[in-house]
């Protein structure tokens, strides 16, 4: 690498201890004075071995280890782990239950996308928007702690069901903060979408065009942000969301081209306007019963193997299990959303500026967690 | 499409290339060739009526006697899914890299490589990608033993 710099080139390394690299991710940036002539990531920082402890522990037991994935939508690794176990057992999970899971992952979904809104505005050298940000996710974050008595790694739902039924104080304090979040949504434009120098600073950056960010396996926002319309939530339904009334947004290069970090961005702020809508449809439709099935305490799953995917916030999240007639996953892989999505930073964050680096990191919200597993 | 017609389409066009085709678990897949792994992705990915443009994910499995490779592939076009797997040897499992086909792979096939030692033969980069380059052995792999320490830190439970 060294022999095949330039005299004018240098290597910087930008990270992996670095607050715009939302965790621990190493970059190695070949420079040309402000300029980036090519980004190489170097990951494993958060490297755990999941899918070795998968092997480990019981169906039952890995529930908790899937909140540490993507940390910051544990809701949504619940659900996906729930539903790859449910299918090889062939376990029935009743109705009320599947309705809480999506109320709980559309939640999540709109915190996840509101820490996003306030980390992306301080890397463009905003700092007010993540004040904002986070006034509103502590709310979804104390709505939570009712709901399951925790903050972050929820462990809600669970195999055949949720932990806990949703109380009628719980359902009130969500809805007086979908009507909050509706006001605010569009404080937040104000303060950050339509701003100049927030738009200069994302508008024509990073553009990934569409065939490009299908070849590379991007899902979620990304691929969103450059003109597919594809949601796994759409595409595969799952749960209770045939039943509800939601859009897919894409991108439209409102302000730049299709596909640029502003396009992933703005993707993001509709999915929380409509995250909110299903939240909505949630409470009035929720249908009365019990909210979990008997499931036994030593969960034996006969031999059999499923690919299931769901939507998180940051794209396809899948499950791929093996089982083999015991109470452990013979192989369990797990198929995370930021490890497809960062392998394209090499190819798109290069000849650009220093800081347009820190701009398309944040456009592709990368959680370290799930990236390392 | 229905598992059935990609699987008359397959068997069709590319003869002998399927091993077997199980559609007893939740999630039919295909047991292709190894050796012509590139031939079935290309086709996939080209032919008008599957479209298979997206990879989800390449995935190892230690089976003991054998290794697996597993391709996950679908189309947003159609919405179709297919699983396919490779059987490799457990002496020197090695299969032909598909990253040239599917950029999505390159990544992918370096897990693999990672964590479970098989050798994507053609890949323009394979080196560890999660553990660090001096790591020994390859910790999905079924006979793995834990080393005790790396480089003096120690890895011994309390």
């Amino acid at each position: 690498m060294v022999q095949s710099l330039k005299t004018d080139e240098i290597l910087v390394n930008m990270g992996p201890q670095h607050p715009s690299t939302h965790g621990v991710l190493r970059c190695l940036l070949k420079t040309d004075g402000e300029w980036v002539r090519e980004v190489w990531p170097y990951i494993g920082y958060l490297h755990r071995c999941k899918e070795k402890i998968a092997e480990k522990v019981s169906y039952i037991q890995f529930m908790p280890y899937t909140d540490r994935l993507d940390y910051l939508a544990s809701a949504n690794n619940n659900l996906g782990w729930a539903m790859a176990v449910e299918r090889l057992a062939a376990i029935e999970v009743p109705e009320r239950a599947v309705w809480l899971r999506v109320l709980a992952a559309e939640l999540n979904r709109i915190a996840s996308h509101l820490l996003s809104y306030g980390t992306f505005g301080m890397e463009a050298g905003a700092f007010t928007p993540f004040f904002y940000g986070f006034r509103e996710r502590e709310t979804i974050v104390s709505i939570f702690d009712q709901l399951c008595g925790a903050r972050l790694t929820y462990h809600y739902a669970r195999i055949g069901g949720v932990m806990r039924d949703l109380s009628p104080e719980t359902a009130k304090a969500i809805r007086r903060f979908l009507d909050e979040m509706d006001r605010r949504w569009v404080e937040y434009n104000t303060l950050l979408s339509d701003n100049e120098i927030f738009v200069r600073r994302t508008a024509n950056v990073g553009i990934i065009p569409a065939d490009l960010a299908i070849a590379y396996g991007l899902t979620g926002p990304v691929l969103r942000g450059s003109g597919v319309a594809h949601d796994i939530r759409k595409a595969v339904p799952y749960a209770c969301y045939p039943k509800l009334d939601f859009q897919v947004c894409i991108g439209q290069g409102l302000k730049g081209t299709v596909g640029d970090s502003w396009d992933r961005y703005w993707v993001r702020m509709l999915e929380i306007r409509e995250s909110v809508k299903i939240c909505r449809q949630v409470l009035d439709g929720l249908p009365e019963g019990p909210y979990q099935t008997k499931v036994p305490r030593i969960l034996k799953v006969p031999a059999n193997e499923a690919y299931v995917r769901t939507e998180a916030p940051r794209g396809e999240l899948g499950f791929y299990v093996i089982s083999d007639g015991t109470d452990k996953p013979w192989r369990c892989r797990i198929r995370a959303p930021s490890f497809c999505n960062l392998s394209i930073l090499n190819r798109i964050a290069r000849n650009c500026l220093v800081a347009d680096v820190i701009m398309i990191l944040g456009s592709i919200d990368v959680v370290m967690g799930e990236v390392d597993r | 499409m229905e598992a059935k017609e990609i699987h008359e389409i397959l068997i069709q066009h590319l003869p002998g290339c399927v091993r077997e085709f199980r559609t007893t678990t939740a999630d039919p897949f295909w047991v292709v060739e190894s050796e012509r792994i590139r031939e079935v992705a290309a086709f996939l990915k080209d032919h008008p009526a599957l479209q298979f443009d997206m990879l989800q994910a390449v995935t190892g499995v230690d089976r003991g006697e054998c290794f697996e490779a597993v391709y996950h592939l679908t189309s947003l076009r159609f919405g179709h899914s297919v699983t396919l797997k490779a059987v490799l040897s457990h002496e020197a499992p090695s299969i032909a890299t598909i990253s040239d086909i599917y950029p999505a792979a390159n990544w992918h096939e370096r897990e693999t490589y990672d964590l479970l030692g098989i050798v994507f033969t053609g890949h323009p980069d394979l080196r560890r990608i999660l553990l660090p380059d001096d790591w020994e052995g390859h910790p999905l792999r079924k006979d793995y033993v834990a080393p005790e320490s790396y480089h003096g830190i120690s890895n011994a439970p309390d």
